[in-house]
């Protein structure tokens, strides 16, 4: 298919309604309103449902019921929206449903800024609401990928019965590059589970209101199944001159491009630098990290935040080799900075 | 030489960012003037929304807080609670106060919290772009009603001012508009009977502003009043809506 | 990577800074180049200045962000002031001097001066000025080449009618002329 130039947010959008969503309940919220507008425009044109709720908080528990009927369905909001939405991912991860949820992510904490930021690692991969749960959290690093993710999404939600978030970078939200859209979904896997009217069969229930302990036990260990399984099958990364790195870099979404063109320039002055981006935060590509790990003599981890995905990254190093750490937030760093700080480093260490 | 006009005491020098035409400049005025007037500055307390007015921190001259989207109520509370003598006032949008923050509105009104609120109804979303409002009216097209607003779809808009006047709590309740200045006069004068009635320690009162948006509107300023004189007002009527006397 | 380019263009909101990135976006998508476009957003908006950072490059773009542009489009004297000082050393400097008049104050940049708006209102077009400006630079510095770009008129401006693109097209070429004419 032709190549069209696409806004990050609205590729993600097209993504969505590729794949069959066919509703999206939100609320306008810097850097993600496109996201909003795009289906205000489009559902009406394609018999899909478009809610402006009245909050963040009521959008998710809106996403709890359309995905309880087993269609797909989504949200988009940033990080204050999504923290109004914890209580209702808790819900919708016990009670096993498919969904989308984007966060087109800002710098924190509080009202914050509206420039791009990575400091919502840990709300996304540690659960950000209460209890003993995952989410499963893609990080896209191109406006292809923001087409492209959204549609992984609806089909590992639907395969795990997991909802499924995608994280982005506000400035991935907010440019324009070419795309190459997709063909339609048109086949979708059966949801027995679905409370859509119980003609023909036993009634279901979707709750998460487990009163017996020994009940709450088991619950949570079938979900902990799930979760192992999908760590053991689901974990990715791409690389980039990893094989003969001395220093491996660490860094996901926008900030991976960022630090593959610092790379290069590095490589130019002879030191042995790789990068390893991880695209799922969740299941963390540990397997990777590990492999890198027996070969590399130090990791370093960029974010735009103060270091959050740095702790995943020393889990799973697992203290073989040293794991430094730089990163910004609120400002971008640049490739020029970026590659100042691996030369620094490389040259302390003798890399 | 005589002064015949000055800028209040309760606004700073500050240079707002608001856009040409833009009627928060005439909000915080009359906000400012009637603070003066009743020598409260240094005993008021205000809280911003999460809105084109989100930086209203820099244009009153008093104590203000910023708060998270539609929680500005909420705050209020507590501040009040501990400070009852303060005069404590919110300033609120229509998505702050009408969509995320209804429950807290709501709640306040019916606790009857002793504070005030100021609410510029311009039936759109400024700061974020010019999405649709619980206050949008029918027909009327936002980007996200960018087939003009359906009931089907979106419902009916919704009467702030009169909902909240049925609450035993709420004290003062009323409607003004800034589109011409014998209304810029009346919405002054609602403003201070509000205040008064937050002082007198009667209740909740709230006056609700239409107010205009010429960038999200696509309308110059002029016929940005205009329109507010030809749709706005005969959906939201101007008035009292609740008078509690002490 | 170093066929990486990276032009920024600012002005007041509504003079048509986004839609003029946009336009080299498209020209260079057009022209088999690899091509991102980033504008200023949110509440920076409000109060009217925009801009907007189009990345070219023949391979993979790495940073579709720089706080040093080698290239600025300069439409008004606030995105003077706000820009002269982050270009790249010995970067290029476009100023539309119908709306900027004061000196520069950095001597290493190569400067391209053009009076948009006088030769638009000249035109009897007061629209035009952005595809004037855009034709002279793109002929100056052939971030894309001017033919690739009129090849790609018809797609660039999909939907529009007819005189509109003829119009767009005659300010383009205009532009062009300037360009050789002048610098």
């Amino acid at each position: 298919m032709e190549k069209v130039l696409m806004k990050g947010n609205e590729a993600l959008a097209e993504g969505a309604l590729t794949a069959g969503c066919v509703a999206f309940f939100g609320y306008p919220i810097t850097p993600s309103s496109e996201i909003a507008e795009y289906m205000a425009r489009k559902f009406p044109l394609l018999g899909g449902t478009f809610v402006q709720a009245e909050s963040e908080l009521a959008a998710i528990n809106m996403v709890y019921g359309g995905a309880s009927t087993g269609a797909r369905v989504m949200t988009a909001s940033s990080g204050p929206g999504i923290s109004l939405k914890s209580e209702g991912i808790s819900f919708i991860a016990e009670a096993e449903l498919p969904c989308l949820i984007v966060n087109i992510s800002r710098g924190g904490p509080g009202l914050g800024g509206i420039q791009p930021a990575q400091s919502d690692y840990w709300q996304a991969t540690r659960g950000g609401g209460h209890g003993d749960y995952h989410i499963m959290v893609l990080a896209p690093s191109s406006v292809q990928e923001m087409l492209d993710f959204a549609m992984d999404a609806f089909d590992l939600a639907d395969k795990y019965r997991i909802p499924v978030m995608i994280m982005a970078e506000g400035t991935l939200g907010q440019m324009m590059e070419p795309v190459i859209p997709r063909a339609k979904v048109t086949h979708f896997i059966d949801k027995p589970w679905a409370v859509n009217g119980c003609k023909g069969r036993a009634p279901n229930v979707v709750n998460t209101l487990h009163l017996s302990p020994e009940f709450l036990e088991h619950r949570n260990h079938v979900l902990g199944e799930k979760y192992s399984l999908i760590k053991a099958n689901e974990q990715k990364a791409a690389t980039f001159l990893t094989e003969d790195a001395d220093l491996v870099v660490v860094a996901f979404g926008l900030m991976s491009r960022i630090v593959k063109k610092a790379i290069m320039e590095v490589r130019k002055k002879g030191h042995k630098v790789g990068l390893i981006r991880p695209i799922t935060l969740w299941p963390f590509p540990e397997e990777e990290i590990r492999n890198a790990a027996q070969s590399a003599k130090m990791f370093l981890a960029v974010e735009i935040s103060m270091g959050q995905m740095i702790d995943d990254v020393r889990l799973a190093v697992n203290g073989k080799v040293p794991v430094e750490f730089y990163g910004r937030i609120g400002m971008i760093p640049s490739p020029e900075e970026i590659a100042g700080q691996i030369i620094m480093l490389a040259e302390r260490e003798g890399f | 030489m005589k002064i015949v006009a000055r800028r209040p005491q309760s606004l700073t020098r500050a240079k707002t960012h608001y856009c040409p035409g833009c009627t928060h400049g005439i909000i915080h005025r009359l906000v400012a003037e009637c603070i003066d007037e009743m020598n409260m500055r240094e005993n008021t307390i205000g809280i911003c929304p999460v809105g084109c007015s989100v930086l209203a921190y820099n244009y009153f001259n008093f104590d203000m807080l910023e708060a998270a989207h539609g929680r500005a109520p909420a705050i209020a509370t507590g501040i009040k609670r501990i400070l009852p003598e303060r005069c404590v006032l919110t300033y609120q949008g229509d998505g702050d106060l009408a969509s995320i923050g209804m429950a807290e509105i709501v709640h306040a009104s019916a606790r009857g919290e002793n504070i005030t609120v100021v609410f510029v109804n311009n039936t759109i979303y400024g700061m974020t772009g010019g999405q649709m409002a619980p206050t949008t009216l029918l027909g009327q097209v936002t980007t996200t009603s960018p087939y003009g607003r359906k009931k089907e779809e979106a419902g009916y808009p919704i009467r702030m001012a009169e909902l909240l006047a049925t609450n035993e709590g709420s004290a003062y309740i009323s409607r003004v508009a800034v589109n011409n200045p014998a209304n810029v006069i009346k919405a002054k004068k609602s403003i201070k009977k509000a205040l008064q009635t937050q002082m007198k320690g009667l209740g909740f009162s709230l006056v609700e502003v239409l107010s205009t948006c010429p960038t999200n509107w696509g309308l110059g300023p002029i016929d940005a009043f205009k329109w507010l004189e030809e749709n706005m007002i005969p959906y939201y009527p101007l008035g009292e809506f609740k008078i509690k006397e002490a | 990577m170093d066929s990486e380019k990276q032009v920024l263009f600012a002005g007041f909101g509504g003079q048509g800074v986004l839609s003029m990135g946009k336009f080299l976006t498209y020209a260079a998508m057009g022209a088999g180049k690899n091509v991102s476009w980033l504008p200023s957003y949110g509440a920076e908006m409000r109060g009217g200045t925009a801009n907007c950072l189009v990345t070219i490059a023949d391979d993979e773009i790495s940073s579709p962000l720089t706080e040093h542009p080698g290239m600025a489009i300069i439409l008004n004297q606030p995105s003077l002031d706000r820009f002269e000082e982050k270009i790249k050393p010995n970067g290029t400097l476009v100023i539309n001097t119908s709306l900027v008049d004061r000196p520069l104050v950095r001597d290493d940049l190569t400067v391209f001066k053009i009076p948009v708006n006088q030769i638009a209102d000249d035109m009897g077009n007061s629209h035009a000025a952005n595809m004037i400006l855009l034709g002279a630079c793109l002929q100056k510095t052939n971030v894309v080449s001017t033919e690739q770009a009129l090849e790609h008129f018809e797609i660039i401006f999909k939907g529009k009618k007819q005189s509109v693109i003829q119009k767009n097209k005659e300010a383009f070429l205009v532009g062009i002329e300037y360009a050789k004419n002048n610098w």
